[in-house]
């Protein structure tokens, strides 16, 4: 890969008991992602994702475009930006924006139904 | 209304976390992980790892319990309020199943901007030899302050 280059799409849609597999996992027990009524008792169309679950499919995303090892993956910025929702399809694209000393910083964004949902992700690869 | 923002700088006490390889496999399982080397010894070891091998995110794991006092501290009454903003991970050492893993946080900085208040802190990693696994960046911000 090189400047300039798109790095490999990468398509995700956590079914609807995702967010409450990835509650248990992370440790992270905030109810607006696991509890409908909560959520639209707080002005919520519904339970949304977790934004470090969106964090986590775009660093995925990236450590495949390195080639799978994880230990490739050094740096990953990343701003939240709108909402993601469950049952939903997550596409994270990227581009290669420039090589610096032996890695290769990669745009990335995480988009649902054209809303990014992870924008200004910059992912720092080693290769 | 002015931020408060005297706790800028404040350093706290290390949290300890064990990292065993089932909570891995569980993490690896709810983001769609699936390279062997987060579910399995052998394959782990393998690839090089000392042990089942923690995919990079599962830093919120084990800096998560770390970041709760600054966070309560520093935010208060306004977490309610509270959305993350941004967030920034910068891996070293690899994290295998068997580590006990030190956070130490930092309340970096506190400033406001267009009417919202941003809490940065920052949370060093370090494993039980002392090499640093992770050094993290969470931005939080505040409405309406």
């Amino acid at each position: 890969m090189k400047q300039g280059d798109a790095v490999p799409e990468m398509k995700v849609t956590p079914d609807a008991g995702l967010t409450k597999r990835y509650a248990a996992a992370s440790g992270d027990p905030n109810p607006i992602h696991t509890d409908e009524e909560f959520a639209r008792n707080v002005g919520l169309p519904g339970c949304i994702l977790h934004g470090l679950y969106s964090m986590a499919q775009v660093a995925r995303a990236n450590t495949a475009a390195a080639g799978g090892d994880p230990r490739r993956l050094k740096r990953l910025s990343v701003q939240f930006r709108g909402m993601g929702f469950p049952e939903q399809e997550i596409t994270v694209s990227g581009t290669v924006k420039e090589e610096r000393g032996g890695s290769l910083v990669v745009d990335t964004v995480a988009e649902q139904n054209g809303n990014a949902i992870i924008r200004n992700a910059e992912a720092e690869l080693a290769v | 209304m002015a931020l408060d923002t005297a706790i800028a700088g404040k350093t706290y006490d290390p949290v300890t976390f064990d990292v065993d390889a089932d909570r891995i496999r569980q993490y690896a399982e709810a983001v769609h992980e699936d390279n062997p080397v987060h579910h399995d010894a052998e394959a782990a070891r393998a690839a090089g790892f000392r042990a089942i091998a923690a995919p990079p995110m599962f830093a919120v794991v084990y800096s998560a319990p770390a970041m709760g006092p600054p966070i309560f501290e520093a935010i208060g009454d306004a977490l309610p309020r509270m959305v993350h903003g941004g967030q920034e991970f910068v891996w070293g050492e690899p994290v295998c199943a068997g580590d006990t893993i030190s956070t130490e946080t930092t309340v970096k900085e506190i400033y406001e901007k267009d009417g919202k208040g941003f809490y940065v802190f920052e949370s060093v990693s370090k494993n039980q030899d002392g090499a640093e696994v992770v050094r993290g960046t969470w931005t939080n911000i505040v409405r309406g302050v």
